[in-house]
């Protein structure tokens, strides 16, 4: 059985062509430019794992927000429920860059950390 | 009790009480909108034309010729945007070149500038002029002028002698005791008055027909729409000059318009509509649009299209206007049907209603005392950086850094600028209404960059939560919630 | 007035790139000039990740992207000035910027790189019909409302556009909590990355409708509903065929405009394809010593190929600045043409200097509609120069050739770029 993918671990979006058996078994993957493209093929038929990105409130700093982005990938439909349990995170000024702002998020292994570094400010 | 209500705060109600603020009388002026001058002031051609076209005998006729001659000093005195540029009515075939003399020869009568150029001659005063055009007549006097910018600047002026302007104040009902209104708005508010003016614009049938006992209501508005492009401001517009079709029965027809801010519009076409709340664009009259302005002029470069929008004309089916006391109301003094030439009667208008109405009066239970206020106030000019040397705006700067910080890239509007519009007599509460003072969001990039920046200027000189800060009316919500966060945490 | 080497234009993902290239190469006068209150331009509000995999191999967020060359342009002594607003250019390479701590200043740069970057096409542009209600924003400003300044803009979402940016938003605001109920291209193709289309709108059931558009809007305050049309191949409204869905808001992700009224004042001409400058191999445009680079060039839909062309602009306006280029380039050459032919929107760069050729050349370019099994023809002089084999072309994805000098040499009038598309008949 032979499924068509487009990657889609970056922006590259290789066009794969990923061969399985019967049972399921992967047997090639083809297409794909570099070996994440092999391993998202074979996650993604098994089990779809996904990046989350998005904010926290920030206090004291020139934004309200502070952009996040996880350590590593979670499964595909855990991403309701980890938006919700960092959406509790409220952080002070200043904040640095790659700062672990909560650890194994919803017992997943994977921590939420600044994406940026945010100063404080004084609003003139 | 006042002794005047106005209703509606378009460019007539703006003129009507910016002049009857002269006088010690107590005014007050009802405005169904957020802010003023939203409807046809807002939508319109923003030309003062010379007086030529309007049929002889008119009020049109007589009022457009006097209005147009009283606006160059009025804006001057006003400190707001006014040019004359000239306007060419283009023929683009015999037939309509044939008309062009009686025109002509009507604005020699009314001592209106003109002259006939052969289309050779005209496209080398306009280069961009389409090859079609056979011969133009030229009118020198037009001039173009920003309209809401007057009417803000006259309600500001009125405001700061006393007139009481009162927003979102739909009247519902008017009733008529002895000799006083009793005027009930949506929001239950009583306003009591000797006079009432009718200045509703589209809605003035609406308005006559809750006080009238007239079998057959003399107002009738059959609203028309029209459809406009704004282009993006350039050095030099592609023409200068306003350039007309020859008219027909349809009235004006589709025009170039430089604006005061060397953007160009295109529009109006023309079509009736039966609902007032219809403002909305519609593909085909832009499809129809693009294709009339191209009978007039090449090289229009529609890729610099920045906007669309539609106006209501306040069409009325006597075809001219109606400025009156009402026959069946003593003290109640219609100003309506007034479509095209309208702002460029507005000052003549409005002279008209005090000096031909109100001032000739002469029952003594009903007449007003009009004596002239001593302290009357004139209006600070706003500060507009673009215009100032660069000594003044340094200076400024230093005193009031704000005016070193540019909020709108596309119109280089500087924060200082915007805190103003909001602090003066007449303060911009929304998004639409600072936009309509000092012009954010009025450029090429519609607001995307700069919108964020008013509302949090907003906010913050209101002492308001952005969350509180509308586009426009009361119900035009922008931002609908604050992102969950923290202790804000709401659950997902 | 003050004096710069090389002053940019822009304190984004190509501005930055370029002012510590400019550095690298000899140049100490740097200054960089930032209209937001701190540099990193657009990627701040891009929170989502992506961006770095060419450059540093990894993917990062947006806002770490910026980081990375903030923290290699604290290690230059660069100048930057930021809340700073550049209002005037002139082709003498004058500029006057203003900021609330200095009022309205002049400086003089011996080259100059633009890097301002891109606006969203709006309703306006594409004239929209319909109502005009609040809850219509272009996709970026709703970005930034939600990104930057932590407010949801609406409940029931509808875009318009498959762009990378409004695919993006559709996936943001439904993490938010926010209902798109659907997107609408007018193409009968997507305009975004598939690895967008996958993550952002299959993941979370967002109907796609392709060769669909916008023909009304409704509401009178805040907007209430759209209504959606199929298309013909004109692109067309198709009578009939209307669909109709409740929103209060309306994202619009319907193409990006190179930012360039400094560079029109500066009299520098632009593409009519790209609406950015017409360049050279160097980058410069036709005002010398004037650089450009980035998304103010062409719109790019990676940040990395930002980055490298503003490398590259920030090279060549070192150079053009420490060769003393008032003295020599007199010999002057003619510029030869490179052209987008057949199936191909652009070729970057425009010009070419035959007496400057580089060791190896990139051409970057999109095809104007998606291909499968496609050749890409190069011709020099109307002679065949090279062919490529393609599998899969497309408008989104920017494409990129490289030429070596001896391929180059001897040209004399016209470099041309054109598709030959499978099954074509010649």
């Amino acid at each position: 059985m032979k499924t068509e993918m487009i990657c889609i671990v970056c922006p590259m979006s290789c066009h794969m062509e990923i061969e399985q058996a019967e049972d399921g078994t992967i047997l090639s993957v083809i297409g794909n430019s570099c070996n994440r493209g092999d391993s998202y093929a074979r996650k993604e038929l098994t089990m779809p794992m996904r990046m989350l990105t998005t904010t926290v409130a920030i206090e004291g700093s020139l934004h309200r927000r502070l952009p996040v982005i996880l350590t590593g990938e979670i499964p595909k439909e855990k991403q309701e429920e980890v938006m919700k349990e960092i959406s509790k995170i409220c952080v002070k000024a200043p904040v640095l860059y790659q700062q672990i702002l909560k650890q194994d998020i919803c017992d997943l292994g994977v921590a939420v950390m600044a994406s940026r570094s945010m100063d404080c400010y004084e609003n003139e | 009790m006042y002794d005047v209500v106005i209703v509606g705060a378009g460019i007539i109600g703006s003129f009507l009480a910016h002049d009857l603020s002269k006088y010690q009388l107590n005014i007050a002026v009802l405005e169904k909108n957020s802010d003023i001058a939203g409807e046809a002031t807002m939508s319109n051609s923003a030309i003062i034309h010379a007086g030529h076209d309007p049929k002889t005998g008119t009020l049109k006729a007589s009022l457009n010729l006097q209005g147009s001659r009283m606006y160059e000093s009025v804006c001057k005195e006003l400190g707001v945007s006014y040019k004359r540029t000239s306007a060419f009515v283009a023929a683009t075939n015999h037939e309509e070149e044939e008309l062009l003399p009686a025109m002509i020869a009507q604005a020699e009568e009314r001592d209106i500038p003109c002259m006939l150029l052969r289309g050779e001659e005209a496209r080398r005063k306009e280069p961009n002029l389409s090859e079609e055009i056979v011969a133009v007549a030229e009118f020198p006097t037009t001039a173009i002028c920003y309209p809401w910018e007057i009417a803000l600047a006259l309600m500001e002026e009125a405001v700061m002698n006393q007139v009481e302007l009162k927003l979102n104040e739909k009247v519902i009902t008017i009733e008529k005791d002895q000799n006083t209104f009793q005027i009930l708005t949506e929001k239950g508010n009583q306003y009591e008055s000797r006079y009432v003016i009718n200045a509703a614009g589209i809605y003035a049938d609406e308005i006559y027909q809750l006080v009238t006992k007239l079998e057959k209501n003399p107002i009738v508005i059959h609203p028309r729409k029209g459809e406009y492009f704004v282009l993006d401001r350039e050095e030099k517009t592609l023409v200068e000059r306003v350039i007309y079709p020859v008219p027909s029965e349809k009235g004006k027809g589709v025009l170039l318009v430089p604006t005061t801010h060397n953007n160009l519009l295109l529009g109006p076409n023309s079509t009736m509509v039966t609902d007032k709340e219809e403002k909305g664009n519609t593909t085909e009259a832009l499809a129809y649009v693009k294709e009339a302005v191209q009978k007039l002029a090449k090289n229009i470069p529609f890729e610099k299209i920045i906007r669309t929008f539609a106006g209501l004309r306040a069409s009325g089916e006597s075809g001219d206007f109606i400025i009156e006391e009402a026959m069946d109301v003593p003290c109640f003094i219609n100003v309506a049907q007034i479509e095209s030439p309208g702002l460029a009667s507005a000052p003549a208008i409005s002279e008209y209603v005090l000096h031909e109405i109100l001032m000739k009066k002469e029952d003594q239970d009903q007449k007003l005392i009009f004596i002239q206020k001593e302290n009357y106030l004139k209006r600070r000019h706003p500060i507009r950086v673009k215009d100032l040397s660069e000594e003044e705006r340094n200076k400024l700067v230093k005193e009031q850094p704000a005016y070193g910080r540019v909020i709108c890239r596309c119109e280089q509007i500087t924060e200082g600028e915007i805190i103003d519009t909001i602090h003066r007599t007449l303060g911009a509460k929304t998004v639409k209404a600072v936009k309509k003072r000092v012009r954010p969001g009025m450029g090429r990039c519609q607001g995307g960059f700069c919108e964020p920046r008013v509302v949090e200027i907003l906010a913050r000189e209101l002492h308001i939560s952005p969350l509180d800060i509308r586009m426009d009316s009361p119900e035009s919500l922008l931002l609908t919630r604050e992102l969950w966060g923290g202790d804000k945490h709401a659950g997902i | 007035m003050q004096e710069y080497d090389v002053i940019i234009i822009g304190g984004g993902s190509a501005g930055l790139a370029a002012a510590i290239e400019a550095y690298k190469n000899g140049c100490e006068k740097v200054l960089i000039l930032e209209r937001e209150k701190e540099l990193g331009g657009i990627l701040l509000q891009c929170i989502h990740n992506g961006f770095g995999l060419h450059l540093f191999h990894e993917e990062l967020a947006g806002p770490s992207y910026a980081e990375r060359y903030l923290m290699l342009l604290k290690e230059t002594k660069i100048e930057t000035k930021t809340d700073t607003m550049v209002i005037h250019l002139s082709k003498d390479k004058i500029l006057e910027y203003v900021n609330p701590k200095e009022g309205y200043v002049k400086v003089k740069g011996k080259a100059i790189v633009l890097a301002m970057g891109c606006r969203e096409r709006t309703r306006g542009a594409i004239s929209l019909p319909g109502s005009r209600p609040s809850g219509i924003w272009t996709a970026g400003t709703a970005q930034r409302y939600l990104n930057m300044e932590g407010y949801m803009v609406g409940k029931r979402v509808f875009i318009l556009g498959s762009g990378d940016i409004g695919l993006i938003m559709a996936r943001r605001m439904t993490l938010e909590g926010a209902t798109v109920v659907g997107v609408a291209e007018i193409m009968p193709y997507s305009n975004g990355l598939p690895r967008n289309m996958k993550q952002c709108l299959e993941d979370f059931h967002i109907p796609l409708y392709l060769s669909h558009t916008i023909t009304n809007l409704y509401g009178k305050d805040r907007l209430s509903g759209v209504q959606i049309s199929q298309v013909d191949e004109r692109l067309q409204a198709i009578k009939g065929t209307e669909k109709e869905f409740d929103a209060d808001t309306l994202l619009l992700s319907v193409g990006l405009i190179p930012e360039n009224a400094l560079s029109l004042e500066a009299g520098i001409l632009l593409n009519n394809r790209t609406k950015g400058p017409l360049v050279t191999q160097s980058y410069e445009t036709t005002v010398p010593g004037i650089f450009a680079c980035g998304n103010v060039l062409h719109v790019h839909d990676l940040v990395d190929f930002v980055s490298e062309e503003g490398k590259k602009a920030g090279y060549f306006a070192a150079k053009y600045c420490i060769d003393n280029p008032d003295l020599m380039e007199e010999t002057i050459q003619e510029p030869i043409t490179v052209e987008a032919a057949k199936g191909i929107i652009y070729v970057i760069p425009n010009q070419l200097y035959v007496n400057k050729l580089l060791e190896k050349q990139d051409f970057l370019f999109r095809v104007n509609t998606p291909l499968q099994e496609a050749t890409i023809i190069i011709e020099k002089d109307g002679m065949l120069l090279k062919t490529i084999q393609k599998k899969h072309l497309a408008p989104s994805e920017m494409e990129k050739v490289t030429l070596k000098k001896e391929e180059l040499e001897g040209i004399r009038g016209r470099l041309s770029f054109r598709i030959f598309a499978k099954g074509e008949t010649v």
